[in-house]
This record gives C-alpha cells, sequence and structure tokens, in this order.
C-alpha cells in the first residue's frame, strides 16, 4: 500500500465508511464506485454495494431524472447492508446533490465538483439558490473541488480534445477518494492499463486523472484528514469481490460442471438479468450455449426443449418476462422435465421499476400459472449466496424432474460482497439418472417404456432424452395416464395426477436442510423471518437491538416452496413473528396460511432496501408488544413505522 | 446416449416401426391422414434410427401428429414448436428434428417463432399443415384464409389479407421452402425427403383438407382431374411448364413479372428456367406468388435449396474453438478469475 500519510495531514483510524458517488448517468459514477470497490476489496475491507441509477441510459444531463449513484460501504469488521446513510456524498453536478443530499446524516462530508455548479446548471437541478452559497448544506462539511478544470488542465498536452478529457472526471473523483480513506493506487492504475490498452488517448486521460485526483488530495490544504479502514477479520480463505449476477451464472456453470450436463441457456434481455447471459456468453470453453431468443417465450421454450434434449435448460428473466414465460412453466410442470427460471426480481406492475429492487414475485412464482402447477422455489439471500441458490434450484431441478424457480432481485444483481471462494470438490454432486433402459412389459410380454412410472421415493419420473433405442416416447402438454403417460381424459386419473404431482413438489421438503434459527441467547420471544434480498438489513436491524439488551431471533428462507419441515414448529416458538419484506405482504400471507400463525407484516416498497434503523424500529416495538403481553393472536393494528409499515389483520 | 447407438448399424423398418400404438383420431377423411402415412412410409426409407427422431408441435389438429409417431416426440404448447426445437436441435446435432404445425400454429400464435428458426437456419423440419380455417378450436378463420371466408367468427366475410406461408419464409431468409399436397403421395415424400435432407431450417407448406370446416379449398388445384392443368410442378434446371401435354409454360414478362403463358404463343426457349439453388431468392418469391390463392395454377415442389452456416453447428464450432483457445472450463479458476485475496 502507498504510504499517503504526510505530516500536514491527520490520518485518523475509522472502523467504517459509507461513500456515495453520485453524478448523471453518463458521468461513469457506476465504474468509479466499482473501482473504489475493488482497490478495497483487495485491501482486505469487508464491504456491501449498493448501484442505484436510473431506467434511463442518458437521461437529460444535469436532471434529477438522470441521476446516477453508486454507495459502498467498507468496514473493519463483518457488515451486512450497504449502509443506512453515506458519511460522504462525492456529487458531480447540482442534480446529484440534490438527489442524494436529504440522505446525508449531520456532519457528512460533501465533496462536490465546483465547476458544475454555475448558475444554469444550479437552476436546472431546481434549486432557487446555489446550495454552495445559501448556507443550506451548513449541516455538512463541504469541499469544493474543481474536477472538470483540473481534469482538463492535466490532460492538455496529452493531445486528448478538452471535451474528450472532461469526461476522466470520474477518475478524478476516484483518486481524490482513494487517497482519504488510503487506498492502494496501484490495481486502479494497472486496471486502467488493461482497460484501456487499444484506446491510447484514454487511458492517458484516465490516468492522469486519477493521478491528479489522489495528488489533489494530498497536496491541497483542503482536508484536514485522510482516514483509513483497516482490513476486516474475516473468516480464513481466499475471497473474491463479486455481484449476485456473476455469482448466480458461476453457480450455474457449477452445477452444470458437478451434474456433467451441458448448460444451455436460453434467454431475452431485460433488465436486471442481462448481466448473467453477459458472463454465461463468455465461459464457452464450459461446454455453455447461450441463445439469446426473439422474445422471453422463445427463451424459455429453447430452453425446455435443451432439457427434454437432456442438457441443464435456464432461462433468466425479470419482471414482465416472467409474466411471459408462465405458459412454457406450466408446460414444463406436465412434462416434468428439470428447468430452471431464474427472476431477478424488479418493481411492478408492468414495466414498473426496471433498475430498482422488489420482492413481490414471490406469490407469482408460487401459484402464477393457470391450473394446479407446482413447483419449487428458491430465493437467495447475498450477491454471493447466488451461487449457491443457483447449484441448489439446478439440483432440485434435476433430482425432482421439475421446473424451478430461482428469485434473486435488482439488489442482489448488481450489489457485491466478498466473497470466500468454495471448494469446489466439496460442492453437491447432480445425479442426472437419466433413464437407460425400459421399464415396463406390455401385454404381449414386450419390454417398453412408461415415462410417467415415478421413483418411489422422490416420485419422479424417469427422464429420457433422445437417443436410447427403445425408450421412445411422447409426452405433452395434454393430461397423461399415470404411468404409460399417454393421452387421458379420465376425471379419476386427471385428480390422481393432479395429486401426484402436487406431493411430488411438497415432498421436496424431506430433502430440504431445517431453517436455521440465529438465536444466540436461546430466550428470545420474538422471531423476524424474512427471505430473499432483506437478509443483510434484517441481520443488520436484529444486531442493533441485541446491542441495547434485547433478545431477538432471525430465521431467513431460502426454500419458499415448499418450506422446511420445521418451519411449523419454529414459528410456534415465539410469540411474536415478524415478516419484513419488500412488497405488500406475501410470505407472512403465505405462513399465515400454512401455520395459522398471527405473522406481523413489515413492508417497504421504495425500490430500495430496507434501512436497518427502520428494522431496529420495528423489531424493538414488536419486542415491547410482548412484554406488554399484547402478543398472540386476535385484534387488528396498523403501526407507520419510519419507512415501513406493520400490518396485523 | 450417441455412441451406444452408433454401434448398432441402422436396421431395416417398415411403416409399422414408425408407427406408435396410439389411435389416431383425425376426422374421417381429414388430409392429416395422407401425410402421416407419407412420413411414416418415408422415413424407413431415409436410412434414419427411430431413436434419434423426434417429432415436435404446437397445438392444432396437426399438432396431434407426434402421438402418433413412434420416436421421441413433444407435443407442446400453441406456436412455441420452433423455439423448443431451438433448443433441442442446438444441443443435440445428432438428431433429426421435425415440427409439425397448422397455419393458426404457425403464422398466428408461432409467427414470431417461425420467422426467427428460419433466419438463423436451426437444422429443422418444419412442416406447414395449411388448410386455411381453425379446425381445433371448431372452424373460425385463419391468418391463410382468403379474404371474405364467411367463418364462425366472420359471418359477415373475413377482413384480412391473409399470409402466403412461401412469400412469409422467403422473406424470413429461409434456405429451404417447398409446397406439396395431401393428393400425391409420391410429391409429398419426395418433397420431405429433399426437406429431411437439407442442413438448416426447411420449410414445406403442405396444403391439407379440412373434410369437415373447409372442405375442398384446394380441389380446384389438388383435384385428380384439374391437377394437370393446375399444379406447375418445379424441376430445377428445367424449364417451368405444366398442363396435361405440357402446353401452359411461365415466362418473365417485359416489366419482370411472372406470367402464365401458352408454350405454343412464346416457344420452349421463352420459358422460365428453374433454379432452386440461384443465391437471389426473388425469383423464388416470385414464383411463391404466382399464384393468388388455390385458384389459380399453382407452382409446386422446391421453390428455393440454398446452403448457409447451421445455427447449432455454429454453435458447437464457438465451444470447440473456445476449449482450444482455453482449455476444457476449469471451475476452481473461473471463482479466481477476478482479483482475489488471502485471508489468514
Amino acid at each position: 500500500m502507498a504510504d499517503t500519510t504526510t505530516n500536514e495531514h491527520q490520518h485518523q483510524l475509522l472502523d467504517r465508511v459509507v461513500i456515495r458517488f453520485a453524478g448523471d448517468s453518463g458521468d461513469g459514477m457506476q465504474l468509479a464506485g466499482d473501482r473504489f470497490t475493488t482497490s478495497s476489496a483487495v485491501l482486505g475491507n469487508d464491504l456491501a454495494t449498493f448501484p442505484d441509477f436510473p431506467a434511463e441510459i442518458r437521461a437529460p444531463a444535469g436532471t434529477l431524472a438522470g441521476v446516477s449513484a453508486f454507495q459502498v460501504h467498507i468496514s473493519d469488521h463483518d457488515i451486512l447492508t450497504p449502509g443506512d446513510a453515506p458519511n460522504v456524498l462525492v456529487a458531480m453536478n447540482p442534480a446529484a446533490l440534490r438527489a442524494n443530499v436529504a440522505t446525508l446524516p449531520p456532519g457528512a462530508i460533501v465533496i462536490v465538483n465546483v465547476d458544475a455548479f454555475d448558475e444554469r446548471a444550479v437552476a436546472k437541478a431546481g434549486y432557487a439558490t446555489n446550495p454552495l452559497t445559501d448556507g443550506s448544506l451548513s449541516a455538512y462539511t463541504v469541499y469544493e473541488v474543481p474536477m472538470t478544470s483540473i481534469t482538463t488542465e492535466v490532460s492538455k498536452d496529452a493531445g486528448v480534445k478538452p471535451r474528450d478529457a472532461e469526461r476522466s472526471k470520474n477518475f478524478f473523483a476516484l483518486g481524490l477518494i482513494s487517497w482519504l480513506y488510503t487506498r492502494p493506487i496501484e490495481p486502479t492504475i494497472a486496471w486502467i492499463e488493461a482497460r484501456y490498452h487499444d484506446k491510447p488517448l484514454v487511458k492517458e486521460a484516465n490516468h492522469r486523472a486519477f493521478k491528479a485526483g489522489y495528488h489533489f488530495g494530498e497536496t491541497a490544504e483542503l482536508f484536514e484528514s485522510s482516514y483509513e479502514v483497516r482490513p476486516a477479520a474475516l473468516e480464513p480463505g481466499v475471497y473474491t469481490n463479486v455481484t449476485g449476477n456473476t455469482a448466480l451464472a458461476w453457480g450455474l456453470i457449477a452445477a452444470s460442471v458437478r451434474s456433467g450436463l451441458p448448460l444451455f441457456l436460453g434467454t431475452y434481455p431485460i433488465t436486471p438479468a442481462s448481466d448473467i447471459l453477459h458472463e454465461l456468453s463468455k465461459q464457452k470453453h464450459f461446454g455453455v450455449r447461450t441463445f439469446q431468443a426473439e422474445d422471453e417465450i422463445a427463451g424459455v421454450g429453447a430452453a425446455l426443449g435443451a432439457a427434454f434434449g437432456g442438457a441443464l435448460g435456464v432461462t433468466t428473466t425479470s419482471g414482465p418476462g416472467l409474466d411471459l414465460k408462465s405458459e412454457t412453466i406450466g408446460l414444463a410442470v406436465s412434462l416434468e422435465l428439470p428447468l430452471v427460471v431464474v427472476d431477478i426480481q424488479r418493481g411492478g406492475p408492468s414495466t414498473g421499476l426496471p433498475t430498482k429492487a422488489e420482492q413481490a414475485d414471490l406469490l407469482h412464482a408460487i401459484y402464477g400459472r393457470h391450473g394446479e402447477a407446482p413447483l419449487p422455489v428458491v430465493a437467495a439471500k447475498t450477491p454471493s449466496h447466488c451461487f449457491d441458490a443457483a447449484l441448489e434450484a439446478a439440483r432440485i431441478a434435476v433430482r425432482y424432474r421439475t421446473p424451478v424457480i430461482l428469485l434473486s432481485d435488482g439488489y442482489l444483481a448488481n450489489g457485491a460482497e466478498p466473497w470466500r471462494l468454495p471448494d469446489v470438490d466439496g460442492l453437491v454432486t447432480i445425479d442426472p439418472d437419466f433413464a437407460t433402459e425400459p421399464n415396463h412389459v406390455d401385454e404381449e410380454g414386450n419390454a417398453s417404456f412408461w415415462p410417467y412410472v415415478r421413483d418411489e421415493e422422490t416420485l419422479a419420473r424417469p427422464w429420457a432424452p433422445p437417443g436410447i433405442a427403445g425408450l421412445e416416447h411422447r409426452i405433452g402438454g395434454l393430461e397423461k395416464a399415470d404411468g404409460a403417460g399417454n393421452v387421458s381424459y379420465d376425471g379419476a386419473n386427471h385428480e390422481r395426477m393432479t395429486r401426484l404431482r402436487a406431493a411430488r413438489i411438497a415432498g421436496i421438503a424431506h430433502d430440504l436442510p431445517p431453517v436455521d434459527v440465529d438465536d444466540p441467547d436461546g430466550d428470545a420471544e420474538v422471531l423476524v423471518l424474512g427471505w430473499g434480498s432483506t437478509y443483510g438489513a434484517i441481520a443488520a436491524g436484529v444486531r442493533r437491538v441485541r446491542a441495547l439488551g434485547h433478545s431477538v431471533a432471525h430465521a431467513h428462507l431460502v426454500h419458499l416452496n415448499p418450506f422446511p419441515t420445521n418451519l411449523g414448529e419454529v414459528l410456534a416458538r415465539y410469540r411474536a413473528v415478524l415478516v419484513p419484506e419488500v412488497n405488500l405482504g406475501q410470505l407472512s400471507r403465505l405462513v399465515r396460511a400454512e401455520y395459522l400463525v398471527d405473522a406481523i407484516s413489515f413492508t417497504q416498497l421504495q425500490g430500495v432496501p430496507f434501512r436497518a434503523a427502520a428494522l431496529e424500529a420495528a423489531i424493538l416495538g414488536q419486542v415491547e408488544r410482548v412484554r406488554a403481553g399484547a402478543a398472540g393472536p386476535g385484534g387488528t393494528d396498523e403501526v407507520e413505522g419510519d419507512n415501513g409499515k406493520v400490518v396485523r389483520s | 446416449m450417441t455412441e451406444v447407438a452408433d454401434a448398432v448399424p441402422v436396421p431395416v423398418t417398415t411403416r409399422k416401426d414408425w408407427s406408435s400404438d396410439q389411435e389416431v383420431r383425425w376426422c374421417p377423411g381429414c388430409g392429416d391422414y395422407s401425410i402421416l402415412a407419407a412420413v411414416q412410409m418415408l422415413l424407413p426409407e431415409l436410412g434414419v434410427r427411430r431413436e434419434r427422431t423426434v417429432f415436435l408441435s404446437g397445438i392444432g389438429c396437426a399438432a396431434r401428429f407426434p402421438y402418433y409417431m413412434n420416436t421421441y416426440g413433444m407435443h407442446s404448447i400453441h406456436g412455441r414448436a420452433p423455439a423448443i426445437a431451438t433448443g433441442l436441435a442446438a444441443t443435440r446435432p445428432d438428431l433429426d428434428v421435425w415440427v409439425v404445425s397448422g397455419d393458426g400454429d404457425a403464422l398466428s400464435i408461432g409467427g414470431n417463432h417461425l420467422v426467427h428458426a428460419l433466419r438463423r437456419n436451426i437444422n429443422i423440419t418444419i412442416l406447414l399443415f395449411n388448410n386455411q380455417i381453425y379446425g381445433l378450436t371448431k372452424g373460425q378463420y385463419s391468418p391463410t384464409s382468403e379474404v371474405a371466408k364467411v367463418t364462425k367468427s366472420t359471418p359477415f366475410g373475413s377482413l384480412e389479407q391473409p399470409f402466403n406461408p412461401l412469400s412469409l419464409a422467403l422473406g424470413a431468409e429461409a434456405t429451404f421452402v417447398a409446397r406439396t399436397h395431401d393428393m400425391d403421395r409420391k410429391h409429398m415424400m419426395e418433397v420431405l425427403r429433399r426437406a429431411h435432407d437439407h442442413r438448416g431450417a426447411s420449410f414445406v407448406e403442405i396444403y391439407q383438407n379440412c373434410n369437415v370446416f373447409n372442405d375442398a379449398a384446394f380441389e380446384g388445384i389438388t383435384g385428380k382431374d384439374n391437377r394437370a392443368e393446375m399444379l406447375i410442378p418445379l424441376v430445377d434446371g428445367e424449364p417451368i411448364r405444366f398442363g396435361a401435354e405440357g402446353q401452359h409454360g411461365v415466362v418473365m414478362s417485359d416489366d419482370g413479372s411472372l406470367a402464365v403463358v401458352d408454350v405454343a404463343d412464346v416457344g420452349e426457349d421463352a420459358l422460365l428456367v428453374h433454379d432452386e439453388h440461384h443465391d437471389n431468392p426473388a425469383l423464388a418469391f416470385q414464383l411463391s406468388r404466382l399464384s393468388h390463392g388455390p385458384v389459380e395454377p399453382t407452382p409446386i415442389g422446391v421453390f428455393r435449396d440454398v446452403e448457409r452456416p447451421e445455427y447449432g453447428a455454429q454453435m458447437a464450432e464457438q465451444i470447440d474453438a473456445a476449449v482450444a483457445r482455453r482449455g476444457s472450463g476449469d471451475l476452481a479458476a473461473l471463482l479466481r478469475s477476478g482479483s482475489t485475496w488471502q485471508v489468514g
């Protein structure tokens, strides 16, 4: 690490810091945040990131609609969320300041690109007066840095046009923050060299801007102090920094490797799922076939066709794409073929909030098909857990010959965290267990193959891809006769098949680990039950409540259908069950229906993750309610939280 | 799977071997019966294996086809068979994949998948049973019904310009386009043989009579007594002529359009010579539009048969090239492909 401590500056140790880079969509804030994250990861900090950007690729420059931000939380201890409130805001223009200033706690550092605060830009952001001079930022420590002019100036003699040079100002900001937080500069310089090796002028401009930013921090008598966040004491192992979408793509490859099944992805580009396609399309040397279909329907159709042929068929989507795939998923339920359907949830209904996270597809995933069409649903809880969740979804799909819906969301997809790499030889092995021989004898004594004869333990039917003589068979979306698989319109058979399909999916519960309850004191009376990407925020909220001296338990579901077999017993142990969700209460509805438990829903749908503080307040509310003897069945009340709503009905 | 099958020579089969034990349930007199017979009689001649043959379909009367074939098969959902076939053919180049579809399935609900499968040149053989009516839903007009068609859903006549399936396929960059009909088994088998042998996507329109909801729609051109004067057999490299005595032919007019003429009026040398393999699909397109429905002299046979790389093979080549360049995928190395650091 470069020694950046100088005599002129103080140097302070921090246990953690939350930094938010904000600018126009075209300002490269995602890139700056991502590079800062990488150098922090390499340094050994624990971290969590939250990219927050608009759906428009380039909304009008300088407007609130066009503000793109990247928040990163780095710490010397293990952390669970990207942070409630930034300690530092880097604002590249007035709109970026205005869009984010409300989230800052008093005393936060605000670093602005003062060159962008001319009268017109200030007005365009909706300010009546210049916030840098009207005193409205007096609660913060504001540093005005002429980022545009210095960036342009340093590349003047490099042959870079001023207009082009200006575009490197995100690297100036990155350099400045790298100095302020004592990040090593070498990884970023190496990255610039590699990334822009074929564009010498861009490379030079970015390199110079980055260094100029770094040196500005060091030499300008602006900053009283630089800071350092030491490495976190993480579990021993090899770590990498990974986003949810990358981890998910790698999990699918792992499933292919561990099953010996070639991976086929049929998909259609959609935010925020497309990065899984991008990642898998690079990994052809794993035998991965990626097919960018004409639409969502063809994407899942091709995946199902590949599964019929004996491949690990996968489709990825988001939002309205899941609606479009519903019919084909229903066919897969009828065909009883393995299929992994990945849904990166986003705000809805309809096009909704394409770049914002929501957990509102749970009931759709479980129930969203006509007819009785049950299927397993698995949900990832952190970016790195997307790897395990993908492997688990594939395991269930192959073992039980069923489509599985794997739920992630926009927050997990783009968020990153350090991941302790697993030993690949220790990963689960998936046995495709293809049919190899006839399984029936017909009336004339000839060996034949019945596609709907079931395994006694799993109730799964044989998977017999084309290619083996004697196993020729026809399957389809019409109801099939139990066993033989021929078309059958018989009512009694239909009821039997419907119950068999349901029993097969329900029976998967016996193949799942029991739900793990985090209840260190063992005497908690309140259980917080979550699923999906709220894991970090709930765990952080629980931690805060425990720090106040209260006992509280946390359970987080990975399997949403079927539920683990011990869930009912777990829920019954607690006097109050609080279910925080980024929807209007979908899991709470399920557990109420399934277990007759008086689950209390705590919900928020603002396109952003829960804040730990909001969960702390909601959990405390339940702790106090139990203490007052109010918990237990009955009654209706409704309590407004500070950014969420508690409903008992 | 492939290795096991390859060890055994292709067995000699008959039509019976390719027939499943399921009772065929099309209406008596349906044109589908003759298509099923032609396919079941052709397959023993192709030297292919039952276990490497797959029939896929969507929804509609024609879509019941796979149930009657003793091969691997899937009766899927409305219009989606070309998409499902794409995934199967792209991952299993060792298979013969047939897609059986109707005018509603392929051209209405599944139009998008059809044109993209053709454009991509997926190695599949698509049979479009065109009866110009919706049969399974009991008699509504279809995307190939003639204008002003009176049906259950159009009591005052349909308003829509029909699709010309061959023009559509040619416009979708299809590499093999042909037409045959359900009244001539020999012709049907010959066209289907050609379609099967073509590498890439093959598209065959089969005029098929629905004797319940649109009876005799093609009688005017495919009827035994009408064929000679109303069907124009296309033969590669030969002048395009027809009629009991070969007395009619097709010429290109001065304005570039095609016209049916009497050979006696123009002389044999003036006739257009058919070229299936021409790089430019323009002539095939013109031939596809020579008649405006089955009421005028109508070309049948192979309109277009050109070579273009097949999608699944190219996909496999990209994988082989990636393996050659980087070696077979190593999962542990993949997980370490970004920046890593050691703790403890």
